[in-house]
């Protein structure tokens, strides 16, 4: 019988190793898999590449693991946040290595990676100082250039319901970059809201295919990072 | 007399047709939601996985899953719909997405954009920028005529690393509606009790009256 329900987080993180690439989900506060993140700090692999749209959120989750020294590099879009200051004090006293990359052009390397295609040409950045060193081609009068697929050891994502395959249903803009993280893994780890029987989700509205996904972990009630930012604020 | 800040976004909301599919950047373009004449369909996409993209909710409506590219909670009209990064910017650098409206530190009279990066040390940050200004069809921008000290937004040539070369097709900022045109910028619209002279004075290259 195929049961990828893991009892909790702690046990599901088991087997990341020191300089894996790990993709972490979320889009600000949207789809973070905080209690993955927190077991991945217990479970104490360092020298991470982390894949992430942004930089952390106030002192949990992302930016709990980048305060834990356990991030040599990040790559991402948008690490500027009102509420990112862990990532900016790393960064500015040169404790990080930061690889900016277009949004789109992000998705796109997880997609590509996760669809067996090693590198794409887009317009993306032409002309900017994302484009610099990177070999250029022109496609009908336009110019583009090359962009290399990401693939992860690890996926860390968050969903809203799964069954004991795998399966996975998001909720509203937490989908974000769930899906091609899940496809771009060697191994994904998913905490959902609620795990179903199989064969309750409809076939038609399963956005993650259950090959896709490795783990699944229950955590019915996931820390909200608004809270936690409310409380930081207050306490200031 | 100077247009405001609504002013100026009524003025961008105008200007968009019924049934485009419309981006709206972090900060000033988000207000442009808020004036789309009543009775106009619109569809708003979010780079964060959302079409349809209706206004704020009332307080005790948040949910911080359903916000917008600037991280803030909106809600969904009917009709909308949620997908993932990939599609989203599928969306977005296939073309699809007929208007885009962004902020901007600096504008070239040859429709260069500079919204990314200060330059000075800070945290560079890009998010989707870089793929609107290359994908959307119509790339627009709203901003203040000068920097708080009073410095020229609107150039012969950035200053700035830049977002994205040759792209704005239109520039809306308190003072006027401006089209780069190569060396200089037309002047489409002034606000009212502006002259071209006097807005000449505070604007980086040539300005030329509309034909």
């Amino acid at each position: 019988m195929i049961d990828k329900i893991f009892p909790d987080a702690r046990a599901a993180i088991d087997g990341v190793r020191d300089g894996d690439t790990v993709l972490i989900g979320g889009f600000g506060e949207a789809g973070n898999p905080t209690e993955l993140i927190h077991a991945l700090i217990e479970q104490g692999a360092r020298e991470l590449t982390v894949v992430n749209n942004n930089s952390g959120n106030g002192e949990i989750g992302l930016a709990l693991l980048l305060h834990e020294r356990r991030v040599a590099r990040l790559i991402c879009s948008y690490p500027r946040g009102s509420h990112a200051h862990v990532f900016e004090t790393l960064y500015r006293d040169g404790q990080i290595a930061l690889e900016l990359v277009p949004q789109g052009t992000l998705a796109e390397r997880l997609r590509a990676g996760g669809a067996g295609i090693p590198a794409f040409y887009t317009p993306s950045g032409v002309g900017t100082a994302l484009a610099e060193g990177k070999e250029t081609r022109t496609f009908a009068g336009r110019d583009h250039i090359l962009e290399h697929a990401i693939c992860g050891d690890v996926a860390l994502i968050k969903a809203e319901a799964a069954d004991r395959w795998g399966n996975l249903v998001y909720r509203k803009a937490a989908r974000n970059f769930g899906p091609v993280m899940a496809m771009a893994a060697k191994t994904t780890i998913a905490q959902v809201r609620k795990v179903v029987p199989l064969g309750e989700l409809d076939p038609e509205a399963i956005v993650t295919p259950s090959i896709f996904v490795s783990r699944v972990v229950p955590i019915a009630d996931p820390i909200s990072e608004r809270d936690h930012i409310l409380a930081l604020e207050q306490a200031r | 007399m100077s247009w405001t800040a609504d002013e100026i976004a009524a003025i961008a909301a105008a200007e968009i047709p019924e049934g485009a599919f419309v981006n709206l950047g972090i900060g000033q373009p988000e207000r442009i939601a808020d004036f789309i004449p009543a009775g106009r369909e619109v569809v708003l996409h979010s780079e964060n996985g959302i079409l349809g993209m209706g206004p704020r909710p009332p307080a005790a409506e948040e949910d911080m899953e359903l916000i917008n590219a600037g991280k803030k909670p909106v809600t969904l009209i009917p009709g909308g719909a949620f997908f993932h990064h990939a599609d989203s910017f599928a969306m977005i650098r296939g073309g699809h997405i007929d208007i885009c409206v962004l902020g901007a530190y600096e504008v070239a009279a040859n429709g260069d954009i500079a919204n990314w990066t200060t330059g000075k040390g800070g945290v560079p940050a890009v998010g989707g920028a870089m793929d609107l200004v290359a994908g959307a069809r119509s790339v627009r921008v709203i901003t203040t005529h000068t920097t708080r000290a009073g410095r020229p937004k609107l150039l012969q040539t950035l200053s700035l690393p830049a977002t994205g070369r040759g792209v704005v097709d239109r520039i809306y900022t308190e003072l006027g509606i401006f089209k780069p045109m190569g060396e200089a910028y037309r002047l489409l619209r002034a606000a009212p009790g502006e002259t071209l002279e006097a807005i000449a004075a505070r604007t980086g290259a040539p300005l030329r009256q509309a034909d």
